[in-house]
């Protein structure tokens, strides 16, 4: 459609280098960076050595810490709050399209408010909640109602912190994706509703799983890519909660802290590096995951 | 007589489809996305909300509330949700403590807002070009850029943060305001809302400037920028976010104290202490990072939504 001068030089590129310029700088070098460090020993000081699949075999076989602790915790929450986040997410879009514009933008803006900020910002707000004494709300409200007879030490309790942290990460589920998701339900022809509801479609599930999911499979592929990432950001939550470093018996260690632990503790960054792989390979996975799901035929060919 | 009873059976046949179509469409009014007035038949799905709504608003609220407790009123027992008496205390508390480290508070106000606004300026302005050649114009690579700056939507930026901290250090970008900017300007998902924002605006629109003479330049800065605002707004949100929320670059490539952010003061500040004042004064913390955040955020909510009409990815 548009008209190309094929005479000199392509002007457009003057528009895309500056924004290429650094997105490779930042994104694509580093990916890359990460893949050739990870086959090497690197402590920052040195010249990297060659070692191998050294790094990846440490990893899988004598690094109890990331086999026991950070890779099945990181899984275990990727799966309960990717997929959960996700369906509430959708679940909240629905609702709220169901009423009217004022009462829906307030409870918009309430939904959506945790994912201004982050969960490791709000520690406080956790550290009061949950506080191991009877003063912390938590305690106090169980106490109360008769529930509990004596104070609970959430933060001190392994699988609690984890249950804190999917918590915490339920709580600001409802990301860019949800926005996403509410929109695309808004913008929906009416008339689609109109002639299913003509031809006889009968229930709000057969409106949901004829109509409006089809309709936004788009919006949900952006929206489940957004929930992937924002996954991942529960790194140092653990540790901010519980105020120790590492936290209590490696609970709620993700492989992002493990990393981090490495590659800025002990600056092994070869090491660092491996994981990180193995995290782009997990996020590749959910990726492909949503791709299937939410994707259009056609572009499953890649 | 045969023919008049056939008449009849189709005609009352049609009335019985009419009905019967009459009867779904009826049932059709009740069920309307996106309603214009409020209906007690909307009540059913306020409730369903609510315990959500509920989780969502109550950190909200505690901080708040927790921000302008006395001191007293922090270590209370039965422990209250809401302030009973309020009090700048806390915020006292807050300034106390931050004279008496080296560097003023100030300082830190001053780097978290000149980083912020430079990264949503210039994030902006270089992902709009980035989109603009995308949506309008014609060259080699663009099928393949697109697709990688598709693809690196997905990349979670903590997964490279190591080989992050080596390329800042060999660009030389530690220590600097700059090392709280630069690396922040690439925001494939900007880039992606803007041009799917930007493949709205009419061809015709770009064929007739073109016809006029202008060049691509003008064209981007009069024709397409002033029709896509509400996706620079939704930009602009999204950077201030990952700039004025971000503590990773004060910890890992900012020694001078002088040069970090307020974020990472404010984490210094909650990181192991579990003294009463301390809960205020981070309190006070939360709620100065939130509250810009919630405003600007509430006052762009309409382009972000526009915007966000957009964003699906086939």
């Amino acid at each position: 459609m548009t008209p190309t001068k094929k005479k000199r030089f392509n002007d457009a590129y003057f528009f895309i280098i500056p924004y290429f310029t650094i997105f490779f700088t930042f994104v694509i070098a580093l990916i890359v960076i990460s893949v050739v460090l990870s086959f090497t020993y690197y402590d920052t000081i040195n010249f990297p050595t060659w070692v191998g699949l050294k790094n990846y075999i440490n990893l899988f076989t004598t690094d109890t810490d990331f086999m026991q602790y950070a890779l099945p915790t990181t899984i275990k929450y990727a799966l309960i709050i990717g997929p959960g986040g996700y369906i509430i997410s959708f679940l909240m879009a629905w609702l709220l399209s169901q009423v009217s514009y004022k009462i829906r933008t307030v409870l918009a803006i309430i939904l959506y408010s945790p994912s201004l900020t982050s969960g490791v910002l709000m520690t406080v707000i956790w550290k009061v909640t949950f506080s191991g004494d009877t003063r912390g709300y938590l305690n106090y409200f169980l106490l109360n109602l008769g529930f509990i007879n004596e104070p609970i030490q959430y933060l001190q309790n392994t699988s609690m912190i984890f249950g804190i942290m999917i918590f915490v990460g339920l709580w600001s589920s409802m990301s860019v994706g949800f926005l996403a998701m509410l929109s695309g339900i808004l913008n929906i022809d009416k008339d689609l509703y109109e002639a299913a509801y003509v031809d006889g479609m009968k229930s709000r599930w057969q409106e949901i799983f004829y109509i409006t999911i089809p309709s936004i499979k788009p919006q949900m592929l952006f929206g489940a890519v957004m929930a992937v990432v924002g996954t991942f950001n529960a790194a140092g939550l653990a540790t901010a909660l519980t105020g120790a470093y590492p936290p209590p018996q490696l609970a709620g260690w993700l492989i992002v802290d493990h990393m981090n632990d490495f590659g800025f503790g002990r600056y092994e960054m070869g090491y660092a590096s491996a994981m990180s792989v193995v995290l782009l390979m997990i996020v590749m996975i959910f990726y492909y995951v949503s791709h299937r799901l939410f994707g259009e035929r056609r572009s499953r060919r890649k | 007589m045969k023919k008049n009873d056939e008449a009849l059976r189709l005609e009352n046949l049609r009335k019985k489809l009419i009905k019967k179509s009459r009867r779904n469409y009826r049932r059709f009014q009740g069920v309307k996305i996106n309603p214009s007035v409020f209906h007690k038949s909307q009540i059913k799905f306020l409730l369903l909300m609510l315990p959500m709504l509920f989780i969502t608003i109550l950190p909200i609220i505690y901080i708040f509330s927790h921000a302008f407790k006395s001191l007293s009123e922090l270590y209370a027992y039965p422990p209250r949700i809401f302030a009973t008496r309020l009090t700048l205390d806390n915020f006292r508390n807050l300034i106390l403590a931050t004279s008496q480290t080296g560097v003023p508070f100030v300082r830190y106000i001053f780097n978290s807002v000149i980083s912020s606004v430079l990264t949503i300026f210039l994030s902006l302005l270089i992902g709009s070009l980035a989109a603009f050649s995308f949506s309008f114009l014609k060259y080699k690579l663009k099928k393949g850029l697109f697709a990688l700056n598709q693809l690196a939507i997905m990349i979670v930026p903590v997964a490279i943060a190591v080989p992050r901290f080596i390329v800042m250090s060999e660009l030389g970008l530690t220590n600097n305001i700059l090392s709280h900017i630069i690396p922040l300007l690439a925001m494939p998902v900007g880039v992606f809302l803007m041009k799917q924002f930007m493949d709205q605006v009419p061809r015709e629109l770009y064929e007739a400037a073109k016809i006029d003479g202008a060049n691509n330049w003008h064209i981007y800065t009069k024709v397409v920028l002033p029709l896509v605002k509400p996706a620079l707004m939704t930009v602009a949100i999204l950077a201030f976010q990952a700039s004025w929320n971000n503590v990773e670059t004060s910890s890992l490539y900012v020694d001078d104290e002088a040069l970090k952010t307020l974020p990472y003061y404010f984490s210094t500040l909650t990181l192991g202490t579990s003294a009463i004042a301390a809960q205020g004064m981070s309190a006070v913390a939360s709620l100065i990072i939130f509250v810009p955040n919630i405003v600007l955020f509430i006052l762009l909510q309409k382009n972000v939504m526009n915007t966000m009409a957009y964003s699906g990815i086939k």
